[in-house]
């Protein structure tokens, strides 16, 4: 089996090799996944996080983007782990975009 | 350090497809190389990918394969090679 993200050799599109800067969102995403893994924490690896952006399923894999990816499965390993629950990330979500959307910063 | 294969052998990437984080990828599998350097022990991947410590560590070496013997369509120069790291039970010398 071949999973999504184990494409060599396979036909593809042209890469962009342009550098881009990143994002502030992006940059959180990146400092989480540090924390959530430093020898304080260890709640996951950097492996066991590779293994959840892995098994996302062709569909989703391609469809969202790399920071994107990581945060869908650091939210699994999460949930998964017992540290969040669902309901509690999704509270949190709403209370976001209801700061955002007072805020006037959420283009719909 | 559990060293199995040293520069210069001749080894074959294992043609197994097991389910769960794989380092070695798809399109190496089976193929036939020779052992360019020897990096050292690292935890497994594959067991710390499951939440588990990595132990017993595994030896990661760099593996030298021909783009021609890789790609069945390859049109560049023989001497043309991809060099590709793999850890050491996922090789057998030949």
């Amino acid at each position: 089996m071949r999973a999504p993200h184990d494409i060599g050799g396979l036909p593809g599109d042209a890469i962009d090799t342009k550098p881009h800067d990143l994002t502030f969102w992006e940059k959180q995403v990146d400092a989480l996944h540090v924390l959530i893994g430093d020898d304080k924490r260890r709640i996951a690896t950097r492996d066991e996080n590779r293994r959840y952006v892995e098994s996302l399923g062709e569909d989703v894999y391609n469809t969202l983007g790399y920071y994107e990816r990581w945060t869908a499965a650091m939210t699994r390993q999460l949930i998964e782990k017992g540290i969040l629950t669902q309901d509690e990330i999704d509270a949190k979500v709403a209370e976001i975009r209801a700061r955002l959307e007072a805020a006037g910063e959420i283009e719909e | 350090m559990n060293v199995e294969f040293a520069p210069g052998d001749q080894v074959r990437v294992r043609d197994d497809y097991p389910p769960g984080h794989i380092r070695t990828p798809v399109f190496i599998r089976g193929k036939t190389g020779t052992v360019t350097r020897v990096f050292g022990e690292f935890g497994n991947p594959e067991l710390l990918a499951i939440g588990r410590d990595g132990n017993p560590k595994k030896t990661l070496y760099e593996v030298r394969f021909k783009q021609c013997d890789i790609w069945p369509d390859y049109d560049g120069p023989g001497t043309d090679t991809i060099d590709v790291d793999i850890y050491n039970h996922w090789l057998e010398k030949l």
